[in-house]
């Protein structure tokens, strides 16, 4: 396997780390976009949908959102993005195909997180007198927390993912490395690239799920009792009826 | 070239355009040909992969965790590095493509026959067994088809969106679709990229369709069946308790 030491080597090279082409650079490129996006992706998604889950409306949307997402080519959004007038401002195709697939698992699981909130206790927080936004606060949140996390841990692979493509279409980010080795037929930078990228999604991956274990609010009490009705949902799709499925957008 | 008066809409590069449908149909049939391809091989081939793979894991709970993380793990890494990766392996061909697809698809489909197959009700299995079947004729004539439905969501899911990666294959050259968008961006080719787009949407929703009929030919007895039948029976069934 002489493309892996080959990849060892052209990791191992200073030059290939620095300047305007260089690893750092582009990590810098990829985690910017990256973090701006899921920002304003969360921030369109969250409250849209705590709010439909919390009035139990749209449900047909916010599920089936996520199905119409897996069936549009990111690759063919960016480039039209990019021929389109806005190709002319520089990373903002980029950036609108980054949130537009990053909000389609982040609706369907906080969506379906509030609806499966266990009815009895939204029920009875409401007996005891909770405002809408107490209850929003105080019960459907805490309990919809494992499909929230889900949801995030999914949109943030999923822009980590759109990212390494916007080198598709010209745009900056790690996926330049794999590019720019595919056009002059380094495979070892193709390789190097790629494992670059790889990694970088693992990590985020993971760093998810320890944040998702810090911040849990039932941490510690849901052990031994699983929740009646559904537990929390994979962040790939279980099994489920098409209509009703959770999951992570396509791998991008 | 334009007929008549102005330019045509290929020399004003529209995004939509009737002349380039007409003169480039065969580009676009071989691209659709190759797209269609590279999807029915990959999810056969992952079907071929996930089955064992899910009886393994059902089996013996030991395997499962493992085959479960490596899958997601697998599932986590983006398209353009899984084909880069595979690049030195396969050389630049569609197998690296189709390698690719299929290691996204084992996922879904692993996790959907798990699932499936858990859902057959245990009273079923004993009545089957109690009936002298054997555990492949119970796996075969009695759990796959009760977890059909199960398995068809997984394998709609993987289709779609194997359609949809299946146009990051144009960075080895083998995208089916997709190359025609990369050429169109290159070229900055509006109606090629927008058509070969277009197209590719259409192909998903037609695959997921076609995924929805095969299933329900297949599966006869989740349809509701007329009322009356289910009256009578259990008009019958009172009689005789009665």
């Amino acid at each position: 396997m002489d493309a892996i030491t080959g990849a060892w080597q052209w990791l191992g090279t200073a030059a290939n780390w620095a300047g305007e082409k260089g690893v750092w650079h582009r990590l810098g490129e990829h985690l910017w976009l990256s973090g701006l996006c899921l920002l304003l992706s969360c921030l369109i998604a969250l409250p849209l949908a705590l709010w439909l889950g919390h009035i139990g409306k749209g449900g047909t949307l916010a599920v089936n959102v996520s199905n119409v997402g897996r069936a549009v080519p990111t690759f063919a959004v960016l480039v039209l993005l990019t021929l389109s007038p806005l190709g002319k401002h520089g990373d903002w195709p980029t950036i609108i195909a980054l949130v537009l697939f990053a909000v389609p698992p982040l609706l369907t699981n906080v969506y379906l997180g509030i609806r499966e909130a266990d009815r009895d206790v939204v029920e009875a927080a409401r007996g005891m007198g909770m405002s809408g936004p107490q209850l929003l606060r105080r019960v459907e949140i805490p309990l919809a927390y494992p499909l929230i996390m889900t949801g995030l841990r999914s949109a943030a692979v999923q822009v980590v993912a759109t990212a390494t493509l916007a080198a598709l279409a010209g745009g900056g980010g790690l996926g330049r490395i794999i590019t720019a080795g595919f056009g002059n037929y380094d495979t070892a930078q193709v390789v190097a690239g790629a494992v670059l990228v790889a990694l970088l999604a693992l990590v985020v991956e993971g760093a998810l799920v320890l944040l998702d274990r810090a911040c849990d609010p039932m941490r510690g009490r849901r052990r031994g009792q699983r929740k009646r009705g559904r537990g929390p949902v994979e962040e790939l799709p279980p099994a489920a009826a098409p209509t009703r499925d959770v999951s992570t957008g396509q791998p991008t | 070239m334009a007929q008549g008066g102005g330019p045509g809409c290929l020399e004003r590069n529209d995004w939509i355009c009737g002349e380039y449908l007409r003169t480039r149909s065969q580009e676009l049939l071989d691209a659709t040909l190759q797209h269609v391809g590279i999807t029915v091989v990959s999810v056969l081939l992952g079907l071929l992969v996930a089955f064992p793979l899910a009886l393994l894991a059902r089996h013996r709970r030991g395997v499962a965790g493992p085959v479960l993380g490596l899958t997601t793990v697998l599932y986590t890494v983006p398209s353009l590095a899984m084909f880069a990766l595979l690049t030195p392996v396969f050389g630049v061909s569609p197998s690296v493509v189709v390698t690719g697809l299929v290691l996204y698809s084992l996922t879904i489909l692993v996790r959907n026959i798990l699932a499936g197959l858990d859902g057959v009700p245990a009273e079923v299995r004993e009545a089957a067994r109690g009936m002298g079947y054997g555990s492949a004729r119970l796996l075969f004539e009695v759990e796959l088809p009760l977890a059909l439905p199960a398995l068809v969501a997984g394998v709609r899911i993987a289709t779609v969106s194997t359609v949809a990666m299946t146009t990051i294959g144009s960075v080895v050259g083998y995208g089916g679709l997709g190359n025609l968008i990369a050429s169109g961006m290159e070229g900055f080719f509006k109606a090629e990229v927008l058509t070969a787009s277009v197209l590719c949407v259409l192909l998903a929703l037609v695959a997921d369709l076609l995924l929805l009929g095969l299933q329900r030919l297949l599966t006869p007895w989740t349809r509701p069946r007329s009322g009356g039948r289910r009256v009578r029976r259990g008009a019958a069934v009172a009689k005789a308790v009665g």
